[in-house]
């Protein structure tokens, strides 16, 4: 399967250009970019791993993909992608957000249904992926 | 012809002296009143009858929308009454519409109860409207006092928080509406839920007038559907939804209905205007309390909101449901279907999704309006758009909207799946387009066409409804024309 997160997951997987031209784009709304990785794609993960700080006071773009870059030697078997912060009164949260890096094999996720009365079902999504401890998950 | 006459109150002992006045003369015409900051401000389109003087007719409204009967009660002195009499201050001819008139009417804080459309709606849209020196009358728009604002709850989840709940940002929401939509049973409606979100669109929706009918009932439908939306969650690893219609005939099915919603697992449920406005406020706070995004369908509005010389402008609407709570609302497409011109368009819109909305004649908004941090509603646009318009979409409607496509997804040839998905990549496409710089509402045809190249589904969609536009003259278009500032 593909996880198709975020805001760009049906084209092309993103080249470096394709980084920087979409972080440059969020830097120019004035809006902190930044760099997260997991290897738990659960749809509602929200917290994946900080790869620093949110780029505060970064105006170029370039840094964005140079910061990929070294989450990649690190992280690359694992899902990453960039996020922008837009802090202005009335949002305080986040204006984007993109994968950049997937594994290579990507195995999706398993549906468990718990089957209650009155053919209520409870349903739980877990990703295969997760079946080994974190750290041990794809590469 | 009417005339603008220069009535004046009378005082004193006269004032109350048994018997008919006229109603400029009681008091609800006062022409050199300065509204409050904490007053409620209403401006109506009045079209009295032949004859009738247009400052009357104020008077007569402000008069009938708060304290007056039509003749003269010595027990208006037991009271404040000054202070509550609406008060007409300003009447203005309608440009380019004879015998129309643009009426400002102040009314104070104290004549409402707090938190309550029902409240507001009973004075500013109650009796007045069937008033017989009127031939008609609009509801144009409303100023709300911060001091009034804060009493209601607002949007149960608001757009940063949906955002933040279904994981989607820097992009429209894509939707469709379930078609056939009426008649499908509970299993095949699940089907059509299934390959829409799987094929790429974060949610489906019931029609308004789909409840509990003989074909598939309520229950069954919910069941079948949140199966098919969990099913599209783990082929996806997005979170998706369905609108689940939860508007039934009382409060306590609206709620049965609701609570089955939540305990399957469902994001969103959806109700009907028609429903009323005590019935939103109150599905408005269930929604709060149970971390559900709250769907509007404006069924009905057009009644009431299209002709532009009787009735409640939509803009009205917008406020009203803003104040009680809802988070979608329709709003108009622009290029769709329905009615919809640009600039009042984008005048609703305004009103949904800013924090303060400064007076723009131009779009139908009089007033100034702050909305003292009150969450804000997601638009949506549904009717008659689809994958080849993407580029007109994003530019009239902006970026927090949900993009519904219907008959644009599950009329595609290749079927609901492959419809989905070229309307996410036709998305996906603009807005990289938009955000690398490109000039893409004039580039939209070539950027959806590199797209294709890459996407069978969204080259078919393409050549499917290449043309399709629904171009006819707007009903509710604004009475004001900005001059521009170059001759061109």
């Amino acid at each position: 399967m593909r996880l198709t997160q975020g805001q760009f997951s049906y084209l092309d997987d993103f080249t470096d250009e394709d980084i920087r031209v979409q972080a440059q784009y969020a830097i120019d709304q004035g809006w902190s970019v930044s760099v997260e990785y997991t290897d738990d794609p659960h749809p509602r993960n929200t917290y994946w791993e900080m790869w620093g700080h949110p780029m505060f006071d970064n105006p170029d773009a370039a840094a964005v993909v140079y910061e990929v870059n070294e989450c990649r030697k690190l992280h690359g078997g694992k899902y990453i992608r960039v996020i922008a912060f837009d802090s202005s009164p009335g949002w305080e949260s986040i204006r984007m957000s993109f994968i950049v890096n997937r594994p290579e094999v990507e195995p999706g996720f398993r549906l468990i249904r718990q089957e209650e009365e009155g053919r209520v079902v409870r349903y739980t999504i877990q990703s295969y992926a997760c079946d080994r401890p974190e750290g041990q998950r794809y590469a | 012809m009417n005339s603008i006459s220069t009535a004046k109150t009378v005082t004193g002992a006269k004032r109350y002296s048994a018997g008919v006045m006229k109603y400029a003369e009681m008091g609800y015409w006062e022409p050199d009143y300065e509204p409050k900051e904490t007053d409620v401000i209403a401006l109506f389109r009045i079209t009295p009858q032949d004859g009738v003087d247009a400052v009357e007719a104020a008077a007569a409204v402000a008069g009938e929308s708060s304290t007056a009967t039509w003749t003269v009660v010595w027990t208006d002195r037991l009271t404040a009454c000054e202070k509550y009499r609406a008060k007409a201050y300003r009447v203005d001819p309608v440009p380019n519409s004879e015998g129309e008139y643009f009426a400002y009417i102040a009314y104070d804080l104290d004549l409402f109860e707090g938190g309550s459309i029902a409240n507001l709606t009973a004075s500013i849209i109650g009796n007045v409207f069937g008033f017989k020196p009127l031939k008609a009358l609009r509801l144009e728009d409303m100023r709300l006092p911060v001091a009034y604002v804060k009493t209601f709850q607002g949007p149960a989840t608001g757009i940063v928080v949906e955002r933040e709940r279904l994981n989607c940002y820097g992009r429209p929401l894509l939707g469709a509406t379930v078609k056939p939509k009426l008649g499908l049973s509970g299993r095949n409606y699940g089907r059509v839920v299934y390959e829409a979100l799987r094929g790429g669109l974060d949610f489906t929706k019931d029609d308004e007038n789909i409840n509990s009918q003989p074909f598939m009932h309520w229950r069954d439908r919910f069941l079948y559907c949140m199966e098919a939306v969990t099913r599209a969650s783990a082929a996806t690893g997005e979170v998706k939804g369905t609108y689940l219609n939860v508007t039934a005939a009382t409060m306590e099915d609206m709620y049965e209905r609701a609570e089955f919603a939540k305990a399957l697992g469902s994001v969103v449920i959806m109700i009907d205007l028609v429903i009323g406005y005590t019935a939103i406020q109150s599905m408005a706070k269930w929604a709060r309390a149970n971390d559900m995004i709250l769907h509007l369908h404006r069924a009905g509005h057009s009644t009431y909101t299209r002709q532009r010389s009787h009735g409640v402008s939509f803009r009205v609407i917008a406020k009203w449901m803003r104040l009680a709570g809802v988070d979608h609302l329709h709003a108009g497409t622009v290029v769709g279907k329905l009615e919809g011109d640009p600039a009042t368009t984008k005048g609703y819109y305004d009103i949904f999704r800013e924090e303060y909305n400064p007076m723009t004649l131009e779009n139908g908004i009089f007033f100034d309006q702050d909305w003292a941090s009150l969450n804000k509603m997601m638009p949506v646009a549904s009717g008659g758009i689809h994958a080849g318009q993407m580029h007109q979409l994003i530019h009239y409607l902006g970026e927090d909207v949900v993009l519904q496509f219907g008959g644009g997804t599950i009329g595609h040839p290749q079927g609901i799946a492959a419809g989905a998905t070229a309307n996410r990549v036709a998305l996906e496409a603009m807005i990289y387009a938009r955000n690398s710089g490109r000039d893409y509402y004039n580039e939209g045809p070539e950027i959806l066409k590199e797209a294709a190249k890459k996407c069978a589904p969204l080259q078919q969609a393409l050549d499917t409804w290449k043309d399709v536009t629904f171009d006819y003259a707007s009903t509710d278009s604004p009475d004001f024309v900005p001059t521009p500032a170059v001759a061109v």
